[in-house]
């Protein structure tokens, strides 16, 4: 971690009291995820000056407690707005963001595992909500759901059901794209909105081998999912 | 056997077929890159795996024996890799035997350069390997909470430890030292320095200026002072030097002359200047005393020292009573 960035902060966020039924928790994972996405792509700065329209009264949120929902709602808010971006778009980038930045290569490996290619890691995707409580057990993600609709034509449902991972879709749409281009896939994403409890993705696969995509070898030493930032 | 290669080579990757005279008649695919392509069909299955456990196995009846039973293998080419096994007849008087890295499989993914299609898809060995790097992930992300958690503590403890105003260590912090070193029976002296005057620099100019000069004591104790000695602030104008290993009464007597000459170089604070001075009472730690003293009591007699170098008049240092008297010749 940076020196300007107060490792100590955390120590003061007090994790939410498990009791108070009012309270919807987040995993930490998730709120981290939305911080280092932040600090990673616009800078410590631009983290600040979020974090305070936040109101945030903490300095960093720590991947391994629980936060409020709203408290993360209020990042996602204040980033939207500090950044001019809309909600839809900024989830998107979050996506990209997890599967492409140099901190996140264990991630992308982790989906790797998924398939040899990107026909197959699509077939994987419903097992992914499983893999993730394999390694992460109190890691809930929404359940999701792929159909076959025509040859290379999918739709693919997120079942985010509860209010606190409304628009993780558009999270998936980043991480389906950058997955795709990892494989050298050539695909078309559409988020068609949210249908019922759902959210659904429409994904039209162009071509399997468009381009020549990343390396996946299992024997590669496994780096951390995050390496500490020095910022 | 009338199963075609290419089907048992999909099932089971790694898996040996022997003849009914024991020579080897085929290997799956993931086996021969084990064994560097150096199969040698004809082979006796005896030359090129070593069959230890339960027990050993040299002859084909001697592995049919231990059909069904978990079979501990080790390869006898390329790197000598221990594997899982199982054999089972094959119908025709020869045997099967399909191996496995069991636990070993990182390892052994990292050392023959393996890929998901060397595994049978129904194996559950990538999922393994999914698995170790997604928990040394999740065990990175808490080690890393962890580490930060530990940083605060110590920040916290250290803050406990320490006087805000003069960053010397306060009385929690004298107390543990005191522990320590009478725990280890060390030689030691303690003095006790007590500002005098310094209630009508407190009183005329104000508290500012008595932080000020409580400042400049401090910064007095810490330059005369060696870097291991223990230099603490115990109380409003009271500190507390512990000198581990001094115990020559003419060297403490001589710094203690210097710490108050020192302490009486006039303070400049906002312009003006302050005068104060100090009177310091000392003790000796006596290991061999019976019983042990404890470090209250230490620092009761060098308390008492103090009062009488105040009785005397101030400005001055005075040795603990019991000591001039237990002194040796």
């Amino acid at each position: 971690m940076s020196e300007t960035n107060n490792d100590y902060g955390a120590f003061y966020a007090v994790p939410i009291h498990r009791t108070d039924k009012w309270v919807i928790e987040m995993h930490g994972l998730i709120a981290r995820t939305l911080q280092c996405f932040l600090q990673d792509t616009y800078g410590q700065g631009i983290w600040q000056t979020i974090a305070e329209l936040a109101k945030l009264d903490f300095d960093d949120f720590e991947a391994m407690l629980d936060y409020d929902a709203r408290t993360v709602e209020q990042v996602v808010d204040a980033a939207g707005m500090c950044l001019e971006k809309s909600r839809d778009a900024l989830l998107e980038d979050v996506g990209t963001y997890l599967i492409t930045h140099p901190n996140n290569e264990g991630l992308r490996r982790l989906m790797r595992y998924g398939g040899v290619d990107f026909f197959d890691f699509l077939h994987s995707l419903e097992d992914l909500p499983g893999r993730t409580r394999l390694a992460v057990a109190d890691l809930q993600l929404p359940e999701l759901e792929l159909t076959d609709s025509a040859p290379g034509q999918f739709l693919l449902s997120c079942h985010s059901g509860a209010a606190e991972l409304a628009g993780f879709g558009f999270v998936l749409v980043g991480v389906l794209r950058a997955m795709a281009d990892d494989y050298g896939a050539l695909v078309i994403l559409d988020h068609r909105g949210a249908l019922g409890e759902a959210e659904v993705i429409d994904i039209t696969v162009v071509e399997t081998d468009f381009a020549e995509g990343r390396s996946f070898e299992l024997a590669a030493a496994p780096p951390p999912i995050r390496r500490e930032t020095t910022s | 056997m009338s199963l075609p290669f290419d089907t048992l080579d999909a099932l089971m990757p790694m898996h040996l077929q022997i003849s009914r005279d024991g020579r080897l008649r085929h290997a799956g695919p993931t086996l021969r890159k084990l064994l560097n392509s150096s199969v040698g069909e004809g082979r006796h299955f005896a030359d090129v795996i070593e069959v230890y456990r339960p027990k050993r196995a040299e002859t084909l009846p001697m592995l049919l024996e231990l059909a069904g039973r978990r079979l501990q293998t080790r390869l006898r080419c390329g790197r000598r890799v221990a594997l899982k096994g199982l054999v089972m007849p094959d119908g025709a008087g020869g045997a099967i035997v399909n191996l496995s890295f069991g636990i070993g499989v990182v390892d052994g993914v990292r050392m023959h350069s393996l890929t998901s299609t060397d595994f049978a898809v129904t194996d559950l060995a990538i999922d393994m390997l999914y698995l170790v790097e997604a928990k040394s992930a999740a065990m990175e992300a808490s080690r890393t909470l962890n580490r930060r958690l530990q940083g605060a503590m110590m920040v916290a403890e250290q803050r406990a430890f320490t006087d805000a105003l003069t960053g010397l260590q306060n009385r929690r912090a004298m107390d543990e030292a005191l522990k320590r070193l009478i725990r280890g029976g060390e030689r030691f002296a303690v003095l006790h320095l007590d500002l005098d005057f310094f209630k009508q620099v407190n009183d005329t100019r104000g508290h500012a200026a008595g932080d000020r000069v409580l400042q400049a004591v401090a910064r007095v104790m810490i330059d005369l002072t060696r870097k291991n000695d223990f230099v603490a602030r115990v109380g409003g104008d009271e500190f507390v030097i512990i000198l581990d290993g001094l115990t020559d009464r003419g060297r403490l007597a001589e710094l203690a002359d210097r710490l108050i000459e020192r302490i009486e170089h006039p303070i400049p604070v906002d312009g003006d200047i302050c005068r104060i001075s100090a009177s310091i009472g000392i003790a000796f730690n006596r290991p061999d005393a019976m019983p042990m003293e404890t470090g209250a009591q230490l620092l009761e007699r060098a308390d008492e020292a103090l009062y009488s170098a105040k009785r005397h008049g101030r400005a001055q240092h005075a040795f603990s009573d019991e000591d001039v008297v237990r002194e040796l010749p």
